[in-house]
């Protein structure tokens, strides 16, 4: 036995190859929707197109990956990732948590990541992100980056401490949560980014709460503002413009950043693969999902809803909450519309917090003191 | 082997007293081996250091049970603490005291060892003349260099110097020295009380 | 140079001289002198470029030593029982990920009940993580360990652990002989990866790997253990060499020739058996001892060699496993296999308990007259635990263990002679 290398390591390793701060050479960028010249918004004026139409785009996890029809992770974590290599103009290092991103994107032997990548654990890849970064920097190579990412798991529960200590040293990693609201990988069990209502495998839908109970989840977008970090974001897979640009602006600055995606699972939330991103734009549209910027924890603006919708429309495509509307069959369920409408409550006083409809801009705190700054996880309980 | 025991209180400096002890020992040429009676740190809780001196290599890591040597930094710690467990019968006794033995109720003490082991130093009151802080420490260490001749006072005053700095450093060298100075009147003082 | 130095001190000494380019600390008694002197020479620029961090907790200590090795960086941590167990996950990960990683750990017991004293329950623990586990008799040997574990670590590309026992060494002040800067450097090279994150050469790290794989993987670390059973002399020899001193190897036989009972043990009780031997044999019994240096990989042939003179062999150790009994004394068995030399545990200093020469004493005599049982546990206060046992027996709920010993022991102070 001469050659001792980590067999995994190797043969993971033989795949992509890129020269020196150029990007990969790998293989040829593919659009996938054919027939049309929107995908990555080639109709538009050059300067305003995506990093994903271009073809200098790394394809930093590129095709062959095991994700699931529909998952918002997968796209998320390539719009990501991409906009943040051509932001780091190709040096960059990716720490994964374990999760569904890790286990899809690197099924032995093979690797999706064209980025060099390491996944340690599942509850350490903010410090992971913390000991790249500071290799880095003390072999003087401060202009490689580091990205850490995780699931809502990875990041809100078993990765929080690791999270919170990066982000309160200041470390310069840009953090991301691919939010889709509970432990996916395992099976749907419930997370602390679980929403209030929804069907887990651990949260059933029965009993008198059925789903999730109110009042419990992180605010997780809010309490990275608190460490005061420089740059905290969110956003949605239906935006990819607007996500791309949130990268971009993370990566021009440094210290911790955290970006926090929203991304549908439809195994999950038993939503149809092609609403994920229809579904990616209902969250924010209803109020339950805002989307914004802060900077050293103040709220520097905020992505206005552009046509409000009730919650419902949102709760309805997703079997997760599936219990909460009646049934039309002889002898069906009623439903519960109380629920429903503790849920829209929570949207509206995201709404009336964070200013997300226009003519709610710049007013004060909700009359009822239902919070006056909670969004939906949090607010839940005193709604 | 010389073994010393030192007992104190938490913020007494005992054990830095136990490795200016192996420090002065090691510039003698000698081997020593300094270690405290571990426990969590806590300001006025009773501390043990101890502190082996030989002519070689030093192996064992048992605590010192039969010591050569007491040192006793805090004279409260009588009615607490088993002082003189195991003490040799030709051992010596250095204590933190303006009082004598028969005040301080150790008679009993006297009797048992060699007159001249015996002494009571007012570290503290020395301490607070030399350097301002009632840390007496390096002042008990210029007693056993007195007292027993373990080390010689030069290699306390050097072992002094290496630890601290600046003023704390003279001010501490000037109090072992007044230490010295009275254990030796002291024995000077027995010895014409006692010519035998 | 000669020094007389806190071991805590003397390891910060080296490691420092090794150049680790990330240090990362968490506080754990008693392991905090070594990573606070660390930090000064970190924070005085003495030693750069480091990059010295303050994590939230031991499994970020570990983890940021992962990140850091695998961006190629000579990575340190160092801590001590409960602080390895919370660590543990990722302890199991470095090995697998084959990063070699230097950690001092300052053996300590583990709770509960808590307890912050000197016994080898972490090490045990982490036996079968994969890391080397190298244990220092002196703090002479846990400053020579350390250089050598960035060397080896570094050749097989697997995590190296330095076991110092836990104030016993750490807060020991004893002479030390401190290299000099230049001569650990020709000793040590500078850290060449075999697995890097480099952007100019992706690779993919830490995959998931199924059963089809999985078993290979495993076997390779096993194998790289086996090449550090053959660096390990080596490296030994060199920086004998090197340092004109020894340091490191396998085992350390002392008045083992002709002796019919030999001792085994591992860490600084070994100075306390070695003058409990010298007296023994000054009354004619036969008697030596041999130290185990490496635990991890496990020397077992130089185990084999060392004992077959042997009529029978006491195994002291500071750590054992409930129900079963020791955990050294098994593999030494191992290592015996065919050759008809009984084996007797002895398990002493537990949670600090200070092992007394003349307790070793006894029952070296009984191991010697054949009257030592199989299990011993040393200075056991059967008093105490027939005390607890009755109680138990007498009423459902009695309560804590725990408390109750505490105040039993407490109401009978026992004479340490």
């Amino acid at each position: 036995m001469t050659d001792d290398a980590p067999a995994i390591a190797r043969a993971v390793g033989t795949g992509a190859r890129t020269t020196p701060g150029d990007s990969p050479v790998g293989q040829p960028v593919k659009f996938y929707q054919v027939g049309s010249f929107a995908a990555g918004n080639r109709l538009l004026d050059e300067a305003h197109r995506s990093v994903q139409s271009t073809l200098g785009r790394t394809n930093s996890l590129t095709s062959g990956h095991r994700a699931c029809q529909g998952c918002g992770e997968a796209l998320g974590a390539r719009y990501a990732l991409d906009a943040a290599m051509r932001a780091a103009q190709g040096r960059m290092a990716v720490v994964n948590a374990t999760g569904c991103l890790e286990v899809f994107s690197t099924p032995y032997p093979e690797t999706s990541w064209q980025i060099p990548w390491l996944h340690s654990l599942f509850g350490n890849a903010p410090a992971v992100a913390t000991g790249v970064a500071a290799a880095y920097r003390a072999k003087g190579r401060d202009d490689v980056r580091v990205v850490g990412q995780a699931g809502d798991g990875g990041t809100v529960d078993i990765g929080f401490g690791c999270l919170s200590g990066m982000f309160e040293r200041n470390d310069d990693v840009l953090f991301i949560c691919y939010d889709n609201e509970a432990y996916m990988n395992t099976g749907v069990q419930r997370s602390g980014a679980t929403p209030p209502g929804a069907r887990t495998a651990t949260t059933e839908a029965i009993g008198r709460e059925p789903g999730n109970p109110f009042g419990q989840g992180k605010d997780m977008p809010r309490l990275a503002m608190a460490h005061q970090i420089p740059y905290v974001a969110t956003a949605t897979v239906a935006e990819l413009h607007d996500l791309e640009a949130k990268v971009e602006k993370a990566m021009s600055l440094r210290g911790a950043r955290y970006i926090h995606l929203f991304v549908p699972c439809p195994l999950g939330w038993g939503s149809a693969p092609h609403d994920t991103i229809r579904l990616a734009r209902l969250v924010k549209e209803c109020g339950l999902f805002p989307v914004f910027e802060a900077e050293h924890g103040e709220v520097t603006s905020v992505s206005k809803i552009r046509r409000q919708v009730p919650v419902e429309d949102y709760l309805r495509l997703q079997t997760r909450y599936r219990h909460l509307f009646g049934s039309s069959e002889p002898g069906g369920s009623e439903g519960r519309p109380d629920i429903v409408e503790r849920i829209q409550r929570i949207a509206d006083a995201n709404i009336r917090r964070l200013g997300l409809l226009d003519e709610t801009l710049d007013e004060g705190p909700p009359p009822d003191g239902s919070g006056g700054g909670l969004s939906d996880r949090a607010a839940a309980g005193v709604l | 082997m010389f073994q010393v025991r030192i007992h104190g209180r938490g913020g007494q400096g005992v054990v830095t007293a136990a490795e200016l002890l192996s420090a002065a020992a090691f510039a003698g040429g000698l081997w020593s081996q300094a270690f405290p009676s571990f426990g969590s740190e806590r300001t006025g809780a009773p501390v043990v250091a101890y502190c082996r001196i030989d002519d070689h290599e030093i192996r064992t890591r048992e605590p010192v049970v039969e010591p050569d040597a007491l040192i006793v930094q805090d004279v409260t710690l009588i009615h607490q603490v088993d002082l003189f467990a195991g003490l040799k019968p030709e051992g010596y006794v250095l204590m933190n005291s303006g009082r004598s033995f028969e005040e301080l109720g150790l008679g009993d003490l006297v009797l048992r060892l060699p007159r001249d082991h015996m002494l009571n130093v007012p570290a503290t009151e020395l301490a607070l003349k030399h350097t301002g802080r009632p840390v007496p420490n390096a002042v008990l260490l210029g007693g056993l260099a007195a007292v027993s001749g373990v080390v010689p006072l030069d290699a306390v005053r050097d072992a002094i110097t290496q630890r601290f700095t600046g003023s704390v450093a003279e001010a501490n060298v000037a109090a072992a020295q007044e230490a010295y100075d009275f254990v030796k009147n002291e024995e000077g003082v027995l010895a014409h009380a006692s010519p035998d | 140079m000669l020094r007389q130095i806190e071991g805590s001190r003397a390891v910060a000494e080296v490691v420092s001289m090794c150049r680790p380019e990330v240090v990362c600390a968490y506080p754990i008694s008693p392991q905090t002198h070594i990573i606070e002197a660390v930090g000064r020479k970190v924070k005085s620029g003495e030693l750069a470029p480091c990059e010295f961090i303050n994590v939230e907790s031991e499994f970020a200590a570990m983890s940021v030593s992962i990140g850091a090795s695998a961006a190629g960086a000579r990575a340190y941590t160092a801590t001590a029982s409960q602080g390895l167990l919370f660590m543990i996950e990722a302890v199991f990960n470095a090995a697998g990920l084959g990063l070699p990683i230097v950690m001092t750990l300052a053996n300590r017991a583990i709770g509960a009940p808590i307890n912050i004293w000197n016994d080898h329950s972490d090490a045990m623990a982490v036996r079968d993580s994969g890391w080397v586990q190298l244990f220092a008799e002196t703090n002479q040997d846990a400053a020579d360990l350390h250089i050598q574990a960035f060397r080896l670590a570094e050749e097989v590309s697997l995590p190296v652990m330095v076991c110092m026992d836990g104030y016993v060494l750490t807060h020991a002040v004893e002479r030390v002989d401190l290299p000099g800067q230049q001569e650990v450097d020709s000793f040590l090279p500078p850290y060449v990866p075999r697995q890097v994150l480099d952007p100019s050469e992706p690779v993919s790290i830490g995959a998931m790997v199924g059963p089809e794989a999985f078993e290979e993987v495993r076997y390779l670390a096993h194998v790289r253990q086996l090449q550090a059973l053959e660096l390990i002399p080596e490296v030994a020899g060199e920086f004998a060499e090197h340092f004109g001193r020894p340091a490191g190897g396998f085992v350390r036989p002392y008045r083992t020739e002709g002796a019919e009972t030999i001792v085994v043990a591992m860490g600084s009780v070994l100075g306390t058996i070695k003058d409990t031997v010298d007296a023994l044999r000054e009354k004619g019994t036969a008697v030596g001892v041999l130290g185990i240096t490496s635990f991890r990989p496990f020397p077992g042939a130089a185990l084999r060699d060392g004992l077959a003179g042997a009529k029978r062999v006491v195994v002291v150790e500071k750590a054992f496993s409930i129900g079963f009994g020791g955990v050294l004394s098994t593999d030494v068995a191992m290592a015996l296999t065919g050759l008809s030399i009984p084996v007797s545990t002895v398990v002493a200093g537990l949670g600090g308990r200070p092992i007394m020469g003349k307790s070793l004493a006894a029952v070296f005599v009984d191991a010697d007259h054949g009257r030592l049982g199989e299990l011993t546990f040393l200075d056991l206060r059967k008093d105490l635990i027939d005390k607890e046992l009755a109680r138990m027996a007498d009423r459902r709920r009695s309560g804590p263990t725990a408390e109750n010993v505490l105040r039993d022991a407490q109401s009978v102070l026992p004479s340490l002679t």
